[in-house]
This record gives C-alpha cells, sequence and structure tokens, in this order.
C-alpha cells in the first residue's frame, strides 16, 4: 500500500492552499485527490470577479484566484490526482479512492486534511408543493450550465433565494439574453452580500422580494409558472398577497451544506449547527491527525478566507506529522503523557457557532482567528469576548448579518492573564 | 431637482443614499454614515461603470468555453453591448491568463482578456 505523510481530499481553493502551507512547512510528500477533472474547485464555474480582494488588493474570476495556487503546486511539485473519488476514510487513515487508470486502490497517510467543499441543498429538502416539472435547477447547476457548456436553461426565469450564487444568476442569465422575473426570498433579509444585491439585481432593475416563498408550482412537463406570495413572521403565506409569474424556469439557491459523508463515516465528531466538523485551534477534528477547512468545515462567503483557514490547516497537519515522527522516538523513553488542557468556545445571544469550538492555550499561536456566524441582522451592536464571565474583548460592530461571517481574534496575552480558563463565551450585546 | 437612490456596496451596512441632482450637477448627498459612501454615491451618479465577465468558444482545447473578462471597468450603459460583441467568436487553443480576446470592446477602449488557461487537445 502506498503511504503519504499528508492526503488531502479536494483540490478546490482549500485543498491547494492547505497543500502549500504543508510543503512549505517541511513536508514533502503529499498528495491531492480531486474527483473532478481539474483543480481549482467550485472556483472553476465563478466566473464573475471578486475573488481575492484581500489577498491580492485586486479582484480577480474564480478561474484566475485558482489559477495563482494551481501554478504554485505545479512548481512546487505537490502531486495530486484528478478524476479520482475518494470512497472512504477509515479511522486508522486508510483512505480508499477509485479513478480509471488504478481502479479501487488504498493508501495510507499520516494526517488528512478534509478540504471537499459543500454542494448546494436540493429542492427536496425544500417544501413546494405540485407537479416536478422540467425547468427547475439549482443555481448552483445553472451556473455550470451556463458557464462551463455554455448552454442557458431558459428564457423566463424566477429565483427562489437570495444566496449570492442566485443572485450572480440573475446578472449572469440576464446577461445571456433571458429575462429574470423576480427574486423571492423567505426571510425578511438577504443572504448575499451587498454588494451583489446591487450590482446583480439594481443595475437591471430584478425586483427582490423580502419575506416572500413560492406557494405553487405550475406546469406538468415543462414549467410554466409559479405563484409567489408574502409570508408572516411565522413564514406562513398570507392569504391575498398571491401573484402569478409565468416562467420556463426556476433557480433554487436556498443554501449550501458542507460535504462530509467521508468524515462522518470515520467517526469525526460533527457540530449541527454548521454541518461540518467541530475542531480545535489547530483545526484539527476529533480524530488526531484529521483536520478540515474551507467550506467542509463552514460554508465561507469570500474565498481569501478559506485560503487563509486552509493554510493554518495545512501547517499544523505539518506540525502534526513532524511531531509524531519525534515522538515515536520519545515516547519509548518516557511513560508520560501531557494531558492537554481544553476551552470550550461558547457561542450565545445572536452568535450561532464558532470556528475552532475549543482552544488549547500550550498549541495556539501568537494570535487565534476565531470565526463565526450571527443568527439576525443586528445594528449597533458590540461583540463580547469572556473568559469564565470576564469581559477581555469588546468589538463594535456597525452591523452584521447572517450572510456575512465575522471574527474575532484572541491572543495569546489574553490566555496568560486566565491561565485557568474554562470557558470563553462570545455574545452579541447592547452598546 | 432629480433625486437618485442608491444602496452603498461599501460594507455590509449597505446605507440607502439618496442624491440630488440639477442636471449633471451634484447638489446633495444624503443618508450614508460614512465618507465611503459619498464617494461611492459621486462616483455612482456621475460615471457608472462595471467589469464584464462572461465566456467564448474555444476550438481545440480540453475546454468547449473560455472565462473573459474585460481588462477595467467600462461604461455600465455599455454592458450590453459588450455582451453583443462577445456573441460568435471564436479562438483556438492555447489559451493563457491575460490573452487580449477582442481590442477595443464597444468602442470603450478597453481590451476583453483570457480569464483561464486551456490547453490544447490533443487527441492519441
Ligand atoms: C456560486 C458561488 C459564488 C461565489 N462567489 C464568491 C465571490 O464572489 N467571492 C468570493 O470571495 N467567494 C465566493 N464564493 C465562495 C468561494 O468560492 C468558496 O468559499 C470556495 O470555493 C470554497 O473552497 P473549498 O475548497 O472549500 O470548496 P470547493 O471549491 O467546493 O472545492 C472542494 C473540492 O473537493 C472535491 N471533492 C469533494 N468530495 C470529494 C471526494 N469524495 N473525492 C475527491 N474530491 C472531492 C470537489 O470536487 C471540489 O473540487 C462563491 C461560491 C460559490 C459556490
Amino acid at each position: 500500500m502506498k503511504e503519504y505523510d499528508i492526503v488531502v481530499i479536494g483540490g478546490g481553493p482549500a485543498g491547494l492552499a492547505s497543500a502549500l502551507a504543508a510543503k512549505e512547512n517541511g513536508i514533502k510528500d503529499i498528495l491531492i485527490l480531486e474527483r473532478d477533472r481539474e483543480l481549482g474547485g467550485i472556483l472553476n464555474q465563478c466566473i464573475h470577479n471578486g475573488f481575492g480582494l484581500h489577498t491580492f488588493k485586486e479582484e480577480l474570476t474564480g478561474p484566475e484566484y485558482a489559477a495563482r495556487y494551481i501554478e504554485r503546486v505545479v512548481d512546487m511539485k505537490i502531486s495530486y490526482k484528478l478524476h479520482t473519488m475518494v470512497l472512504d476514510i477509515r479511522p486508522d487513515k486508510v483512505i480508499t479512492a477509485m479513478n480509471k487508470e488504478e481502479g479501487l486502490f488504498e493508501i495510507r497517510t499520516k494526517a488528512i486534511i478534509l478540504a471537499m467543499g459543500c454542494r448546494e441543498r436540493a429542492r427536496g429538502a425544500l417544501n413546494i408543493p405540485g407537479y416536478r416539472p422540467a425547468g427547475i435547477f439549482s443555481a448552483g447547476t445553472a451556473q455550470w450550465l451556463v458557464n462551463k457548456e455554455g448552454y442557458l436553461p431558459g428564457r423566463e426565469v424566477v429565483i427562489l433565494g437570495s444566496g449570492d450564487i442566485g443572485l450572480i444568476m440573475a446578472r449572469r442569465m440576464t446577461l445571456e439574453g433571458a429575462k429574470v422575473k423576480v427574486v423571492a426570498e423567505l426571510m425578511p433579509y438577504s443572504g448575499g452580500l451587498k454588494r451583489n444585491i446591487v450590482q446583480c439585481l439594481d443595475d437591471y432593475g430584478i425586483p427582490l422580494k423580502l419575506a416572500h416563498t413560492i406557494i405553487d408550482i405550475k406546469g406538468k412537463k415543462r414549467l410554466e409558472g409559479v405563484t409567489l406570495a408574502q409570508v408572516d413572521e411565522n413564514g406562513k403565506p398570507v392569504l391575498g398577497t398571491e401573484e402569478e409569474y409565468s416562467c420556463d424556469t426556476l433557480l433554487l439557491s436556498v443554501g449550501l451544506i458542507p460535504e462530509n459523508e467521508l468524515s462522518g463515516g470515520m467517526g469525526v465528531a460533527m457540530n449541527p449547527v454548521t454541518s461540518g466538523p467541530f475542531v480545535n485551534e489547530s483545526l484539527e477534528t476529533n480524530r488526531e491527525g484529521v483536520f478540515a477547512c474551507g467550506n467542509v468545515l463552514h460554508v465561507h462567503d469570500l474565498v481569501d478566507f478559506v485560503s487563509e483557514e486552509a493554510a493554518v490547516a495545512g501547517k499544523n497537519a505539518a506540525k502534526y506529522v513532524k511531531n509524531q515522527s519525534e515522538n515515536r522516538v520519545s515516547a519509548a523513553n518516557s511513560e508520560e503523557i501531557v494531558q492537554d488542557t481544553k476551552v470550550c468556545l461558547k457561542p450565545v445571544n445572536g452568535v450561532r457557532y464558532t470556528v475552532p469550538s475549543t482552544i488549547n492555550p500550550s498549541r495556539m499561536e501568537e494570535n487565534q482567528i476565531v470565526r463565526f456566524r450571527v443568527g439576525a441582522v443586528y445594528k449597533n451592536k458590540t461583540i463580547g469576548v469572556y473568559f469564565d464571565g470576564e469581559e477581555v474583548l469588546k468589538r463594535k460592530r456597525m452591523v452584521m448579518a447572517p450572510g456575512e461571517m465575522e471574527e474575532v481574534k484572541l491572543s495569546k496575552t489574553m490566555f496568560l492573564s486566565h491561565p485557568n480558563v474554562q470557558s470563553i463565551t462570545i455574545q452579541v450585546e447592547d452598546v | 431637482m432629480e433625486k437618485r437612490e442608491l444602496t452603498c456596496i461599501g460594507c455590509p451596512m449597505g446605507c440607502a443614499i439618496t442624491v440630488t441632482m440639477n442636471g449633471m450637477e451634484i447638489k446633495d448627498i444624503a443618508g450614508q454614515t460614512c465618507k465611503r459612501g459619498e464617494t461611492y454615491a459621486r462616483k455612482e451618479v456621475t460615471s457608472p461603470s462595471r467589469v464584464v465577465t462572461s465566456t467564448v468558444v474555444v476550438d481545440g482545447g480540453t475546454e468547449r468555453r473560455v472565462p473573459v473578462k474585460t481588462q477595467n471597468d467600462i461604461p455600465k450603459d455599455k454592458i450590453f453591448e459588450c455582451m453583443k460583441a462577445l456573441k460568435g467568436i471564436h479562438i483556438t487553443a492555447p489559451v493563457a491568463i491575460g490573452d487580449i480576446i477582442l481590442v477595443n470592446v464597444a468602442g470603450t477602449g478597453v481590451n476583453i482578456i483570457a480569464a483561464k488557461n486551456i490547453e490544447q487537445q490533443h487527441f492519441v
């Protein structure tokens, strides 16, 4: 069985950046496994610009952003296999994968980086009554059809859900000659970035109807139209607000979920809020030597943060591999095992989750970035961080929205002045 | 006097800004909570511009289409003209990021460039 130091599952921006960081930190035997025909992940179909503003200070398209990392992966001679689907990961870190040349094969590795990204929520997960006629696509599928295949899935379009992919596709289909009639959003706020609402909808006069949903779908073979209605605070349609829209295409942009079948299968503990693994300060899961980053860990809106997070995972995976080979020598001499202390992070009062969910102060870097999302739109609030009830950090925010990831930075000094801290609370509070 | 309603894209706050215009002259900008809002509003009402991205057909490549973009932003009212100019363009692989696909699109003085590397398809 072939052996590696680190195997990265998924060759999207997370996989690429983690592999690069591992290599830069001295690991030679790295392998990236990607099921697609090329590296770059979802970025290959995101031809719009707006990527990399934080990292490169310019607005790149998805493929251009990906190319910068792919070129470095090639330059640094990191091996990768395309058309290769990972089917199973065993707790003892034996990976089963499949491709045309090698058929079904197994590889053993010291560390694993999970970077499988996420997939779109399917229509089945929604509750739209009516037939299931042709003409209903997820926004991401439509994006793939238009941008990769050059095929326009329809002429008259209604979009349900105001996530970024839906907004981007409203503009893309308009530019290709389709008429996008309306974007309906169940929540009273949009799930997408402000910039996308302005540049993808407002620019083209496409109406955004907040607190609206689809209550009926018309057409048996091909979609003929949908009925929209306003919803009340409980998400129930309000009688008398129904509006008919004729359309041949309905795009669903109703959210993404991390692709974690593999992680679950090997016993990685999952956070029900993010549908991604619970991780510690090193972005390591509850399975030692198994790290996670990017959209498989929690859904990101900005790829820059994906790359940044992935580099941390790659660096820590490298550290783990190096420590392991050293420990094998030292463990023989010493019976003693250092009992690591773990501080738990508790998201409360408006904060839905945190990544990481635990911090081991002895293993943290000078600064620890904690990323999280809030559960509603908040204006003029502060984010408070408490070590066992004692305030250590307050950050004012003009506005926070569920669609935009937040972060706070914890420093080593905070932990030094609270040596016995048990838990850290992060919450939204009044100014 | 004419009033223009805008949403600032400077940050998630998304301030609703009202610009009062007298013909082409800005009389007042109101509703923004910071300086960025004013700068944004000024640009939006005087010379709004966007980067346009799309794809064109590639012949003999490992992929059927190559993503392209305007090298810089172009006036907003030239977007559809730009899209029209891209229709029917065929280029031949290989293509490299930055290759010029079309010069001076829609008379804007801005070139269309490739946004992805596409290799030649080799048949064996
Ligand atoms: C439509 C859309 C628009 C976006 N727009 C923007 C934007 O304007 N600006 C911005 O900054 N960010 C944007 N993003 C966000 C950004 O692109 C993503 O956050 C980023 O691509 C996530 O990277 P990733 O590597 O975690 O996942 P992905 O890019 O999804 O990569 C995961 C990879 O893993 C592979 N994989 C999965 N399972 C397996 C398996 N079992 N075996 C082998 N390989 C596997 C997949 O094939 C894929 O290539 C957008 C995202 C989407 C979906």
